[in-house]
């Protein structure tokens, strides 16, 4: 395992909803991270964030650990989620609330 | 560099045969699309493995030399489906 690859482990495992976004919740430095600080915003989620922009071996290593190419991406309780195009669909079906709703 | 609809299209149809595959381009740059893609294939598929599916058939574009693709998937419509 590598480095980053622990890093990322501790981190979602640490974590009981992690998105790894490129900015800030406050300040999204793009347009799909902005939509899934929205999306969680809206559902009143307790979640950590991980600027990606800061941290180049996350960046790349986040790719690898979920085999996915984009950013955002959250992670609930250890297990990847999706990205902001799954987010939008499971916060409108209801789902996203209810996995979200089980954590608290 | 800009990717075509048409080639994104392409691509996709060319690992996913059956797939149905609407493309709307967002911002009008070729740089910005939604895709909708239907396919029997994603049947028994979560949506991670849906789009990974898509992501593959793209062989490794998207993230990189196309920005921005905007992924909805679903199973074709059935009687059976719910």
């Amino acid at each position: 395992m590598t480095d980053a690859n622990s890093r990322i482990a501790d981190l979602v495992k640490s974590n009981d909803v992690v998105l790894f976004m490129k900015g800030t919740a406050l300040f999204p430095q793009c347009g799909f991270s902005s939509r899934a600080v929205a999306i969680l915003d809206r559902l009143g989620a307790t979640y950590e964030t991980v600027d990606v922009l800061q941290d180049p071996e996350i960046r790349n290593g986040i790719k690898e650990y979920s085999d996915w190419p984009t950013i955002p991406q959250l992670y609930v309780k250890g297990e990847f989620v999706g990205g902001s195009d799954i987010m939008m669909e499971m916060f409108e079906s209801g789902e996203l609330k209810q996995m979200l709703g089980a954590e608290a | 560099m800009p990717m075509a609809a048409s080639e994104i299209e392409r691509l996709i149809k060319a690992s996913i045969p059956d797939a149905e595959v609407t493309i709307r381009d967002l911002a009008g740059d070729g740089d910005h699309y939604a895709a909708r893609v239907v396919s029997g294939s994603f049947e028994g598929l979560n949506r991670i493995k849906q789009h990974q599916a898509v992501y593959a058939a793209l062989g490794g574009r998207v993230g990189g030399e196309l920005h921005a693709l905007q992924l909805e998937t679903a199973v074709p419509q059935s009687e059976n489906s719910k």
